[in-house]
């Protein structure tokens, strides 16, 4: 009890620099700070959603250096120097990603909890393999919970959204 | 008496039709741009100024006395504002909302006593979470351990310090009440057979995947509460939560946010409103409260049903089903918030689709040492559609029968309707025998009964199920106390509210007093007004209201919104076009009669070039009084609202012979799924999954479609993965998503085939029909069947769920060895 006492009082702030969608922050953190906490309460992002905080469901997925992340299982500090993509810098309402764009046209949404997650996921997986099927889609975001859905629906709106890509050529 | 004597009269003012402008169609939703682009606005997403944040310190106990709390340490942590035991809230803040009659009194934090693990034991108030974690960890507590119940059937005979709450006397037995429905001696006496099984349907829950929290702050000025939760019925019963307070309901204001899935768990979410706002007094500071996973499975107060049966079907030699006996015993945790509604609820449909003359239902709801239930996505209902199903089905095997065979002739046919089935309630409409039809088609079952015999022969274990399942909606707030035996708290109303406006430029404003929960009431909404107004959807915007400006809304749950939305916008919208055409008949100089809303205008019958736009009508009813006649009800604006009451409801008899019209609006549907068992491993292959649904007029076939898929997939994890476990001692084994496990992409069918029937209900606005639940009411009972017939060479019964590999291998390995000392007979003791 003392030590853990004696430890919360003598943490030290860090001073870190993370790119965010592009945009620069620099930041003081406690080295125990969460990155999902920095992302949603010091950069107010609150896009990127916290379900489980012991990384098996897979809301708070963003993109570190590209690759998918636990912002759950991640400190921030580990974050210094990264470039971070959240949801907020996928694409806006009138300007919206093709996977945003088949998420909506294939109802692969309902409560829209876990789709930050999967959605920051699935860019992953189609900068990875423009053309996946089915069943790799399946693969890929088996580490991402949906509660509402059952999955088809999302699985559709990755295949339509790599579709949609190839054909515009991005 | 006669049937009429208990059927009210239709108030459906729009009959369906063949053909729609909006309704039917599969629009994109509304509510999806905002989520998809990372604003939505969910309870954690809530940062007012000065906000605190606080943590609970959860009991490790199932059962104690709490003898000594030390928070000295705890305070002096620096950032810590707060540190609140149970006795110190009660000086303020009184027991939690409670539905049972009498009640079960629950506290924010615990007072005197623990009666789960993961009851809050004191709560702190920090600068930010981290702080008030880690002073959690200094708190000091003493407990007196207590005897922890945990086995339901040991429950029935706690006595002593076993007891939860010996204030409602010596007894962890909540109710024990027997109910019989028709003559149930005389038809079992009259039986070739009874079809006699223990059933065991395990305690699981809706865990959304946002956990339950609130924000809430205290206006000293005002002496006023706000809360921000993911909460619903704020607008039915948000007073309650001010009573919990101790503050008059209109010194409080409930401000629904989104909610991240709810599946009945969220139905009222009072805990984490009336914990937050009890700090926020405390330390004058808003104060958010947000469940941690661990917060959630074991204090979340919305486990879902977790039921023994013992259950008796009597049948003819021809098939014919005549009565059904059951005894049930229900875990109900720790506490009873809303007494035995789930058994109300399973009333609605005990019976199945099937005529059924007479039925008893004992019940004993006992209290143990967990997680108090809440609701799970069927509310009860979705164990007696298990039960009623697999007693079919065991009927079937024992006759030497087809499963679809002996469904169809026990069908209720559809000249039958509207029918009332023993308990009381009424079926409004259906044509089982064609959802049975387009489900054999769908899955193409004939061909799949082929496949399987090759399949057999190949030495792999291929089974397929059939579950014909009701779908009732649209509860009547009578479930919640039919079964009380003390008189008090007897509710009847359950409407939901709308309230309209179209403003000057002609844009279309509704406001829904109940809240989002994952569902689609926007885009119901806006669907329905579209429909009604001839609008583009585009110029209608929905918003929710706070407590202070809501009218009366039960909201969300048991299939209800779509119908209750849909009726409450048509009966707003009525009176709206009841105005414009009052307004466009004086300035077009024609008899209303003549005219007709068309294209977002109203036009002249036969002649739609002579016509005024809805937004040029709008204008004139707002800036142009003196364009139009004096009448009273000519004021100037369009607005309008309307609560919608149940459509079709009654009360129980007074002698409980039957239970009224409390559930009537029934839909149906036709599970068949194709299984594989691997009888090496216990690993379930599901094949083929096929479901066609009857829920009337449909609104939106894809998102219909949406909570058919996620409801099946919900019932498949309560099928073959979910179960909280709670060892003898208490502790809740699986509380983390790596113990506790949900199904994902890899368990989740890729390719659900659904199909629809249309049969629209009599009763509602277009003969719409809820949808909500479905999909978990009917894949328990499918995939059940489906596994038991792929089991069928080795003799296995399925009575227990979950059929986790685990216990699927023990029940092979069980069969193998019958089989193996020649002993083939079947295992039906579960």
């Amino acid at each position: 009890m003392g030590a853990a006492r004696e430890e919360a009082e003598t943490m030290e702030s860090v001073k870190i620099a993370i790119t965010v969608n592009g945009r620069l922050y620099e930041r003081e953190t406690e080295p125990r700070r969460l990155l999902s906490d920095f992302l949603r309460e010091d950069l107010r992002l609150t896009g990127t959603h916290v379900g489980c905080e012991h990384g098996v469901c897979g809301s708070c997925t963003i993109l570190m250096d590209g690759q998918s992340t636990r912002a759950c299982l991640t400190f921030a500090v580990m974050a210094d120097g990264a470039e971070i993509d959240t949801i907020e810098g996928l694409g806006g309402i009138d300007n919206m990603h093709p996977l945003q764009a088949a998420f909506w046209e294939k109802h692969g949404l309902q409560c829209g909890f876990c789709t930050p997650g999967m959605l920051m996921t699935s860019l992953e997986l189609l900068r990875e393999n423009p053309a996946p099927d089915r069943e790799e889609i399946r693969d890929a975001l088996s580490g991402n919970l949906c509660r509402c859905t059952g999955y088809q629906t999302i699985i559709d709106a990755v295949e339509a959204a790599g579709k949609a890509m190839r054909g515009a050529g991005q | 008496m006669t049937l009429d004597a208990f059927i009210p009269e239709s108030r459906q003012t729009e009959k369906p039709r063949e053909s729609y402008t909006w309704i039917g169609k599969s629009m994109k939703r509304v509510e999806d741009p905002r989520l998809l682009v990372g604003r939505g606005n969910y309870v954690d997403d809530v940062n007012l100024p000065e906000m605190a944040h606080a943590a609970i310190l959860r009991s490790p106990h199932a059962h104690a006395r709490i003898l000594t709390i030390d928070k000295r340490q705890a305070e002096a942590l620096p950032g810590v504002l707060c540190v609140m035991t149970g006795a110190e809230a009660a000086r303020q803040t009184g027991p939690l909302p409670s539905w049972a009659n009498p009640p079960v009194h629950q506290y924010c934090i615990a007072q005197d006593k623990v009666r789960h693990v993961g009851e809050a034991v004191a709560a702190v108030v920090a600068e930010s979470r981290y702080i008030a974690e880690d002073a959690c960890d200094l708190i000091e507590v003493e407990y007196a351990p207590l005897p922890a119940i945990v086995d339901l059937e040991a429950a029935l005979h706690a006595s002593g310090d076993a007891v939860l709450h010996p204030d409602r006397g010596d007894t962890n037995v909540a109710l024990a009440r027997t109910l019989t429905f028709g003559p149930v001696a005389e038809d079992f006496a009259q039986a070739d057979r009874v079809i006699e099984r223990r059933f065991r349907w395990p305690r699981s829950g809706g865990t959304p995947l946002e956990t339950h929290g609130a924000v809430a702050s205290f206006d000293p000025g005002t002496g006023k509460f706000t809360i921000h939760a993911n909460t619903s019925m704020y607008n039915y019963c948000g007073w309650m939560i001010a009573d919990s307070l101790g503050v008059p309901a209109h010194k409080l204001n409930i401000v629904p946010t989104l909610a991240g899935g709810s599946f009945g768990a969220k139905l009222f979410s009072h805990k984490p409103c009336v914990l937050a706002a009890t700090l926020a007094r405390a330390t004058g500071r808003p104060v958010k409260f947000m469940e941690d996973r661990i917060d959630n499975a074991t204090g979340c107060d919305a486990h879902g049903s977790d039921r023994v049966y013992y259950a008796k079907l009597a049948i003819k030699n021809d098939g014919t089903l005549l009565s059904l006996k059951t005894r049930i015993i229900d875990d109900y945790g720790a506490y009873f918030q809303f007494g035995v509604g789930q058994h109300g609820n399973a009333l609605s449909q005990v019976v199945g689709p099937y005529r059924i003359n007479s039925v008893e239902v004992a019940l004993e709801a006992v209290l143990t040492n967990k997680c108090q239930q809440g609701a799970y996505r069927g509310f009860g209902s979705e164990v007696a559609n298990f039960v009623i199903e697999r007693l079919v089905d065991g009927a079937a095997a024992e006759l030497g029968m087809d499963a679809v065979e002996i469904r169809r002739k026990n069908f209720i046919t559809p000249d039958q309707f509207p029918y009332l089935i023993p308990t009381g309630n009424m079926y409004d409409s259906g044509d089982y025998a064609a959802v049975l039809d387009a489900a054999v088609e769908l899955s193409e079952y004939d061909s799949w009964r082929e496949k399987q015999a090759e399949m057999r022969k190949q030495g792999r274990y291929v089974g397929i199920g059939v579950a014909s399942c009701q779908e009732r909606s649209v509860f009547s707030t009578t479930e919640f106390w039919m079964w009380n035996l003390e008189p008090g708290g007897e509710w009847t109303s359950s409407p939901d509210a709308v309230s309209l406006k179209i403003d000057p430029t002609g844009k279309a404003f509704v406001t829904l007093h109940a809240p989002f929960w994952g569902n689609s009431p926007e885009t119901v909404a806006v669907q329905i007004l579209a429909e009604q107004l001839t609008l583009d959807p585009a110029d209608i915007e929905v918003t929710y209201s706070d407590s202070d400006h809501g009218f009366n809304s039960t909201g969300p749950g048991g299939s209800r919104f779509t119908v209750m939305v849909a009726g409450a916008v048509v009966g707003a919208a009525h009176q709206l076009k009841k105005k414009l055409l009052r307004i466009a008949g004086h300035l077009m100089e024609a008899d209303t009669a003549d005219l007709e809303f068309r294209d977002g205008a109203v036009s002249l019958k036969g002649a739609p070039d002579k016509r005024l736009t809805i937004a040029e009508l709008a204008n004139t009813a707002h800036y142009f009084r003196l364009d139009l006649p004096a009448d009273m009800d000519l004021t100037s604006g369009l607005d309008a609202s309307y609560v919608y009451d149940h459509p079709v409801t009654t009360l129980p008899a007074k002698d409980n012979s039957h239970m009224g019209i409390f559930y009537p609006i029934m839909g149906h549907m036709c599970h068949i799924p194709v299984v594989e068992v691997d009888i090496e491993t216990g690993k379930i292959f599901i094949l083929n999954y096929a479901a066609v649904h009857d829920c009337g007029t449909m609104v939106n076939p894809m998102t219909l479609r949406g909570h058919v898929r996620g409801g099946v997939v919900n019932g498949i994890g309560s099928t073959l993965m979910e179960h909280y476990h709670y060892d003898e001692t208490g502790q809740l084994q699986n509380v983390l998503f790596t113990d506790y496990l949900l199904p994902s992409t890899l368990e989740a069918p890729t390719d659900i085939k659904i199909g629809h029937v249309v049969t629209p209900s009599p009763f509602t606005e277009y003969g719409i029909k809820g949808g909500g639940e479905g999909g978990r009411m009917g894949a328990p009972p499918a995939l059940a069947a489906a596994i038991e017939d792929a089991l069928s060479p080795l003799g296995v019964t399925i009575d227990e769920l979950p059929l986790s590999p685990n216990r699927l291998r023990r029940l092979i390995r069980d069969a193998q060895a019958r089989q193996s000392t020649g002993d083939i007979g079947v295992d039906s003791t579960g």
